[in-house]
């Protein structure tokens, strides 16, 4: 919502400055976001006369004129402006003058030989308009020497609202003025209009042609014919304003409408009624039905929008735009005004279906006030005849002005219990009363009011509404802080739920890793979504963004796998990268969860990436991924138990080096690997890369423990002793199964087993592998004998050899 | 006697001139061994008289202990001087540079350290954090948080939905953490003090918005809670979060529709040289909106207006870390690369606590 200082004037008798009154309409929820003042930068352009305009002795185009600026002696200029004459009045501007148009600050300067020291302007060059034909011809009165903009009127500050949806009152001047009258800047301008007497009966028809339910689109309809119009520019005075908040003058009749839109809030229409066929009705638009709109593009329509039509068809779209064929033009000499109320619903729904923003739309989806629309057709009505002469008909309304009749309940204390400010009563009741409520006291019950809302008001319902006013009015900043204690006088406890308090610790477990924690989309491409095991309908944005944004992610990795790619595109190849955060298994509640994963991609494994003195530089393999998922459950405090490692994982895993980690087979918690080749071609994304990925939620809880108290630290005096074992078994067996029998071979004095050989080649048979396990025995009570420390380890080869047919190594 | 001297200084000397251990222990073993020339003299003591026997033996047990010494002085000299040897060939280029350890370069993103933060100050206050799903319902966002069907507060915020169910009702993806609020009050009876963190999305790209980005609310609901209480917790919040002993904040009467009366909360901040300072300065800088809970929002949740109260506050993650941290951009958020990452990130052992301070 844009206007000008003196405009707001017209409604505001006020000597408050510019820049008070800025302050109070920010302080009371009319958010200044500009103010713009042409003159600011104009300032140097004065009115200047032409004494005289000579050939240039070297450049037929252009011409020396000595200047008249009213600073002194004449100034020489040479201008190449074709209707640079003498007797000319125009705008001149001096050397250092920054000329907005072209960027740049005027010098003093020798053209084709001779001196100029200034420069006579153009329209475009003072940002004007468009016109560079020639230099700006003023009329003969105009005073030497005046600063343009005080001549031209355009030293006006435009003030700029940031208006909120809630307050149709405020899209127009009038509206604006009553808020900063009741801020205390001044008294409202009674601007009540006369309704105009009609020499004849309006000739025109209008039928609302709605059924019982549908009766809200158009409650009320208003019109009136003028008829003996001359229609034509409209004056000086409203161009300037019009021009000053954006608006392009159009015509007379155009402009009185879009005058009274931001005076007082209220859309008009006006039709040519020689174009205008028949009555006119009011309807819902038919499915196949389309207008060609004053934007001169043409609108399809259907039933959902609401139309005034006549014998031809389509005249206008309600509340949104007219229709270009009965549209007003200089030819003009009948006009039809109108003044209706659509339904703000309806309204806001047409307007986004068809693709308009209109002033109209802005103000009737808000809700324009239904007592004005009388009093809007005759407001136009007076304009019209005062700038455009003519006989008025009578003014017919087809529907009800509908009277609203809000009243609410006001205890006086609402305003103390909301918001702990304190304001005598008689002020509030003023201030409600300046903002056009009525407000009516309770005899029985001193202690509240009755207080009716004003039309203009519908986004008042109740008392919150009512403390607002008082509160915006009084100043929110006079409302004192006050400390919030704790609900409980002692030292707070735990917050955080057990998923949250991982969430955490996965993230810092994790960068403890030399990985770099990113925050990728929620959404990835259907393509990716699919190569996750996602992409399911129900999870498919209807109107994304961009395609590659278009499916919520049904993992982490796609998002982390394309980041690595857009660092090794950039230099950056060996990139470990994590993130803990949201995917999405279906749209219900629980089916988003909480993942953790990890990519590490080239050289960037745990220990550092790239080449270095002290070792090779190897690529990441599965391992590297195992271990990150592996520090991640240590640091979450899983119960390594219960946890199970299975070889394989998902399809877009390497199956032979990849693995699933799992509570049992029902509750997969996650995997780990070396990512499949075909999904990284199809992604474009290069290896080598590995991952693991693992969702929070399903990782088990610790269980509950009574105490705090940690188990008894059971320390034996005994030395404890190592034994090595070397099995040569079949490739596919797994050392966590050589392991799992050795650890079962005797379960009281095996306390760890270490892998740290594994060897195929010359001496091992074609097929089979050498696995050497470290065992570590520690007796509990007594010094183990050699016959016992045979025993047991006959015990760790049968078992061995039992569960995986395993040989000791000869 | 002369014998004996004689061989005083051929001992001495060949000691003096073994050049290491190995030759010292030749010369032990030649001189004091079972069959050394001191030894030999020791065992003619038993065929001598015993006045011979006097003399004589303590002349050659002085010799003995004497060359006892002489061995265990060069014994010392040489182990030293092994040693100074061995050490010399040890040396070591020390600068050489070491790998970083892993937690040298692992980063934790601005948005999680600034999350960590949130949660630090406002446990401290007495709230706790809750949750909601990303995938809402239209009524959870929109409906009874008091936007009307077809308002145009509903337009203005760029929702992306889903394709309708079989229902016909469509999802969308929450446009603010609001929908945690409604959740909070329909699961649990005030007092009522939560922050709720979380993803947000608007279909809306460009210099300053990005499709998704993170809000933080708060709320409150008891029979006491009024504006001046909002007012203090902002105040408070602001302090500890930007780390400054004092804040001035201004609060403009505003819109939304879940909040009745609602403001805007501008925050004085000095601009210069593209830095904001917070505690300084004569610009105001819009950072959060709140206001005290609309009563139709409170008998949507189940709660009575006339007897229950209070306020709700809501703020950009994203906004306040590229304020307290000075990232010029949002998009890089986003992007993971991994300079941005490097740079804007935070060590993995910086927790942020009160009692610590919240950054270091």
């Amino acid at each position: 919502m844009k206007f000008t200082l003196s405009w707001l004037k017209d409604h505001l008798d006020t000597n408050a400055s510019l820049d008070e009154i800025v302050e109070a309409l920010t302080r009371i929820g009319l958010e200044v976001e500009h103010v713009n003042n042409p003159a600011e930068k104009l300032a140097p352009f004065v009115v200047a006369y032409v004494i005289e305009a000579k050939q240039h002795p070297n450049a037929d185009r252009l011409r020396v004129c000595m200047v008249d600026d009213g600073s002194g002696a004449p100034v020489q200029v040479v201008c190449g402006a074709p209707n640079a004459r003498t007797g000319l009045k125009s705008v001149f501007s001096p050397p250092g003058t920054y000329i907005p148009a072209k960027n740049i600050t005027l010098g003093k300067g020798v053209i084709r030989g001779v001196e100029s020291n200034g420069m006579l302007c153009s329209a475009f060059e003072l940002e004007l308009s468009n016109d560079h034909e020639g230099i700006i011809e003023l009329p003969d009165d105009a005073p030497i020497g005046t600063p343009y903009v005080d001549y031209a009127g355009l030293n006006e500050p435009v003030i700029e609202i940031n208006l909120t949806p809630n307050r149709p009152d405020a899209t127009g001047v009038h509206g604006i003025a009553r808020d900063l009258a009741a801020a205390g800047l001044g008294k409202l301008k009674d601007r009540s209009i006369k309704p105009v007497g009609g020499a004849f009966a309006c000739p025109v028809a209008v039928k609302l042609d709605f059924s019982a339910e549908d009766a809200h689109l158009a409650p009320a309809f208003a019109l009136r014919l003028v008829r003996g119009v001359r229609n034509g520019p409209s004056p000086e005075w409203m161009q300037k304003r019009l021009k000053a908040i954006g608006l392009r003058p159009i015509n007379a009749l155009v402009d009185i409408t879009n005058y009274v839109t931001f005076d007082r809030a209220r859309p008009l229409h006006v039709f040519d009624a020689k174009k205008v066929h028949g009555n006119l009705v009011v309807r819902r638009a038919r499915d196949g039905e389309d207008v060609l709109a004053l934007d001169g593009k043409t609108y399809k329509l259907d039933a959902s929008n609401v139309v005034i039509a006549d014998d031809n068809g389509v005249e206008s779209i309600a509340g949104i735009m007219g229709g270009e064929h009965s549209g007003c033009d200089e030819n003009t000499t009948d006009v039809l005004i109108e003044s209706a109320l659509w339904d703000p619903m309806n309204i806001a729904r047409t307007g986004r279906a068809l693709g308009i923003n209109t002033d109209a739309r802005y103000r009737f989806e808000r809700g324009i006030d239904p007592a004005f629309c009388v009093p809007g057709a005759e407001l136009a009505t007076h304009l019209v005849m005062e700038l455009c002469g003519g006989e008025p008909s009578q003014l017919i309304v087809a529907g009800k002005v509908p009277e609203p009749q809000k009243i609410i309940e006001f205890p006086w204390s609402e305003t103390r219990r909301l918001t702990g400010l304190e304001v005598p009563t008689s002020q509030m009741a003023a201030t409600l009363e300046k903002l056009g409520f009525v407000v009516a006291s309770d005899a029985a019950d001193s202690g509240r009011a009755m207080v009716r809302v004003p039309s203009w008001r519908p986004d008042v319902e109740g008392k919150a509404d009512l403390v607002e006013e008082v509160v915006r009015i009084a100043g929110v900043d006079n409302v004192a802080s006050t400390p919030l204690l704790r609900l409980e006088a002692s030292v707070p406890k735990a917050i955080l739920t057990l998923l949250q308090k991982r969430v955490r610790q996965a993230r810092r477990a994790l960068a403890s890793r030399g990985l770099v924690e990113a925050v990728t989309w929620s959404f990835v491409s259907k393509d990716r979504a699919e190569a996750f095991g996602g992409g399911s309908p129900a999870l498919s944005l209807a109107n994304p963004i961009a395609a590659e944004l278009s499916d919520m992610r049904p993992s982490l990795l796609p998002g982390l796998l394309a980041a690595a790619q857009r660092n090794a595109d950039r230099g950056y190849g060996d990139v470990a990268l994590f993130e803990v955060g949201q995917i999405f298994r279906g749209d219900g509640e629980s089916d988003q969860r909480m993942s953790a994963a990890a990519i590490r991609r080239g050289t960037a494994k745990p220990q550092g990436a790239g080449r270095h003195w002290s070792g090779k530089a190897t690529n990441v393999d599965a391992f590297d991924a195992k271990a990150d998922a592996m520090s991640l459950m240590a640091a979450l405090g899983v119960p390594s138990g219960g946890l199970q490692l299975v070889a394989g994982a998902p399809s877009w895993f390497h199956p032979g080096r990849s693995g699933t980690l799992q509570f049992g087979p029902k509750n997969i918690i996650g995997y780990f690997g070396e990512l499949h080749p075909r999904v990284l071609e199809a992604l474009d994304v290069e290896g080598p890369l590995v991952a693991f990925e693992i969702t929070l939620d399903d990782v088990p809880a610790p269980k509950a423990k009574p105490t705090k108290v940690k188990p008894k630290l059971e320390l034996s005096e005994l030395m404890p002793l190592e034994r090595d074992f070397a099995f040569v078994v079949g490739r596919d067996v797994k050392a966590g199964d050589i392991v799992k029998a050795a650890q079962g071979a005797d379960r009281t004095l095996v306390a760890n087993i270490n892998v740290f050989d594994i060897y195929e080649g010359v001496g091992i048979p074609e097929g089979k592998k050498s696995v050497g396990i470290a065992v570590t025995l520690q007796p509990k009570d007594k010094t183990l004998t050699d016959a016992e420390i045979e025993s047991v380890a006959g015990k760790i080869v049968a078992e061995v050899s039992k569960k995986t047919g395993a040989v000791l190594r000869g | 006697m002369t014998d004996l001297s004689t061989l005083e200084s051929q001992t001495l000397s060949a000691i003096a001139a073994a050049s290491d251990e190995t030759e010292l222990e030749s010369v032990r073993v030649a001189a004091l061994g079972k069959k050394g020339s001191i030894s030999a003299l020791l065992a003619t003591l038993g065929k001598m008289s015993p006045d011979e026997r006097k003399t004589a033996g303590a002349a050659i047990n002085a010799l003995k202990d004497k060359a006892t010494a002489a061995l265990a002085e060069r014994r010392t000299v040489l182990k030293e001087a092994a040693l100074d040897a061995r050490l010399r060939a040890e040396t070591v280029d020390v600068t050489l540079p070491v790998r970083a350890a892993a937690f040298e370069t692992g980063r934790i993103h601005p948005i999680s350290q600034v999350m960590d933060e949130l949660t630090a100050i406002f446990a401290d206050m007495g709230f706790s954090i809750a949750e909601g799903p990303d995938v809402e319902s239209d009524d959870y966002n929109f409906t009874k948080l008091n936007f009307p069907a077809g308002h145009p507060a509903r337009e203005m915020h760029d929702t992306f939905f889903f394709n309708p169910g079989p229902d016909g009702t469509r999802k969308l993806l929450r446009t603010h953490t609001s929908p945690v609020q409604v959740r909070t009050m329909l699961a649990n009876k005030p007092p009522i003090r939560v922050i709720c963190p979380g993803r947000t999305y608007r279909c809306d790209s460009d210099q300053t918005h990005t499709p998704m980005f993170h809000q933080v609310e708060g709320l409150v609901i008891d029979k006491t809670a009024h504006l001046g209480h909002l007012k203090w917790i902002l105040e408070e919040f602001c302090k500890a979060f930007f780390e400054v002993p004092s804040v001035k904040m201004r609060f403009r009467p505003s819109f939304f529709p879940f909040t009745e009366p609602s403001m805007e909360v501008d925050i004085q901040c000095s601009r210069k040289g593209g830095e904001i300072r917070f505690g300084e300065g004569t610009d105001w800088l819009e950072i959060l909106g709140c206001g005290m809970v609309h009563p139709n929002v409170l008998r949507n949740c189940g709660v009575d207006p006339d007897e229950y109260q209070g306020f709700a506050w809501g703020m950009g993650i994203d906004r306040i870390a590229m304020l307290k941290y000075g990232m010029p951009d949002l998009r890089p958020f986003f992007e993971a690369d991994v300079r941005w990452l490097s740079h804007y990130g935070f060590r993995p052992l910086d927790l942020p606590t009160l009692a610590g301070g919240l950054s270091s």
